[in-house]
């Protein structure tokens, strides 16, 4: 199975898969990561707005939820399918064409750094159609612009319900924007993201 | 948004007119950057925005002061400041003298953080602050130890957090919304411009810090630049680099050990 159908009626044949999320986003992926049956056949990249100090207990935190390996970036990594990246506290998080991460400490966006934008677009650039965006629960307008950045290369883009997220603003945002191709629940949201997976056990 | 060639143009023109080699930028990044400044500048197309950068150098200051991220602030990172001072400086005290390089330092606030280490460890008197920077204007800020009073508050906070036990106010004088460090910090560093893509290592030094630098270079610089700080550091002299910047992918890595739990790197070898 090398594509999934898609209710929108999109065929998906995705390398990356990028979420973002704010208030209330934790929640939704510490369900997400126990479910997701690996090896996986993308490389998934989280990035999401917390506090910034420089301590990795959220890649920890992860890493204790699922046997896909959790790493927080690095400078230059190679993007590898199979793996969940995890932007750091205080960077932006982008996408080089050759395949690998770098980081960037430039001024904040939507008050935040990392930005979800800045990811979404800069995966959008290099990904293409290649790319599956997926925005969370949150409080602020960040992830509305990188979305369209997605679709605009032509990738998908998926956005939680607004009344089953913690905060429903930022996922509002998207819907009203017109940028999300298909609005799902948690548990949707989490067959969604298995079924992208074309290499899952069965 | 820019097109990739249009950047390949943007770069051959800033190397061919005035010398400047951004073609070993991180490309996202620097591709951010273009754009934003193409935004923010109103270029009603890429065809101006060339024009406006080839044909004026007044321009072109800006331009490059914008293609570069000159974010930063003081005791970034405290459990680094904690690190020198509790681990690093203690083994040159018995130097007669502590040559310091800021490679990249910015607007200064890293430099002024380092003076004040210094100074409470007691070796500020026999040491030499080297700062550089590729953009004059950014040193031009440093010199002056000129900074805003709000952000004063997360400072101090930081140099608590460092190790620091002194009343951080007593290091300033306010005035305006703005203040000024004390001139005695100033006394001993010494600001001029450099260009680690282009200039040669100029002393040997015992600490090097270049922070938040390499992460805008491809690997390619970025082991240019390590092998120019291998040739200027001492035996037994310290490497800093920032919270996500590594040795592990450079040749120079086998003649460093790392300190636990630190981007802090020894000269072994
Ligand atoms: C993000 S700031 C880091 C400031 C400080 N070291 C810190 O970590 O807070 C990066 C600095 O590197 C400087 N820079 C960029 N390219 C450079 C080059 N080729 N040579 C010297 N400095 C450069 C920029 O002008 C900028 O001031």
């Amino acid at each position: 199975m090398a594509k999934n159908r898609l209710n929108a009626g999109h065929s998906v044949d995705c390398s990356v898969v990028v979420i973002g999320g704010s208030t209330g986003s934790i929640d939704v992926l510490l369900r997400l990561l126990p479910a997701l049956q690996p090896p996986l056949s993308f490389a998934l990249i989280i990035v999401v707005h917390r506090r910034n100090t420089a301590d990795s207990t959220l890649a920890h935190l992860f890493s204790l939820k699922t046997s896909v390996p959790v790493k927080e970036v690095d400078d230059k990594d190679v993007i590898r399918p199979g793996t969940i990246y995890l932007a750091p506290a205080d960077y932006h998080l982008l996408l080089e064409r050759d395949g690998t991460f770098s980081l960037d400490d430039s001024e904040k966006i939507n008050y935040s750094r990392p930005s979800i934008d800045v990811t979404f677009e800069s995966a959008a650039d290099v990904c293409g159609s290649q790319l599956v965006g997926v925005l969370l629960s949150g409080a602020n307008a960040d992830g509305t612009a990188g979305l369209k950045a997605i679709k605009s290369t032509g990738g998908f883009t998926v956005v939680q319900e607004p009344n089953t997220a913690q905060v429903g603003f930022m996922p509002q945002q998207a819907i009203s924007g017109g940028v999300a191709d298909n609005v799902l629940d948690i548990p949707g949201l989490i067959r969604f993201i298995n079924d992208l997976n074309t290499t899952r056990s069965r | 948004m820019i097109e990739e060639e249009e950047i390949d143009l943007l770069l051959k023109d800033l190397y061919e007119v005035y010398g400047y080699d951004f073609t070993q930028y991180a490309r996202a990044s620097l591709k951010r950057r273009i754009n934003r400044l193409w935004t923010l500048d109103k270029f009603p197309s890429f065809a101006e925005l060339r024009y406006r950068v080839r044909s004026d150098p007044d321009y072109l200051k800006r331009f490059v002061e914008e293609l570069t991220v000159n974010v930063t602030e003081m005791f970034r990172d405290p459990t680094y400041y904690r690190t020198l001072r509790t681990e690093v400086l203690p083994t040159l005290t018995a130097k007669p003298f502590i040559r310091i390089w800021h490679a990249g330092c910015s607007t200064g606030e890293e430099v002024f953080s380092m003076a004040i280490l210094l100074k409470e460890v007691r070796l500020l008197h026999k040491s030499i602050l080297y700062a550089t920077d590729l953009n004059p204007e950014v040193l031009e800020s440093a010199r002056k130890g000129i900074f805003s009073m709000s952000a004063m508050k997360q400072y101090s906070e930081n140099y608590i957090l460092s190790g620091g036990t002194t009343d951080f106010s007593t290091y300033y004088t306010a005035h305006y919304g703005r203040v000024k460090f004390n001139e005695e910090l100033a006394e001993k560093m010494v600001f001029s411009t450099h260009n680690l893509v282009s200039d040669r290592s100029f002393n040997e030094f015992d600490l090097i810090l270049c922070r938040n630098v390499l992460i805008y270079f491809t690997k390619t610089l970025q082991e240019r630049v390590l092998t120019l700080f291998d040739e200027s550091l001492a035996p037994l002299s310290y490497l800093g680099l920032g919270s996500k910047e590594t040795l592990k992918f450079s040749s120079i890595q086998s003649r460093y050990k790392q300190l636990e739990g630190e981007k802090i790197w020894r000269k072994i070898g």
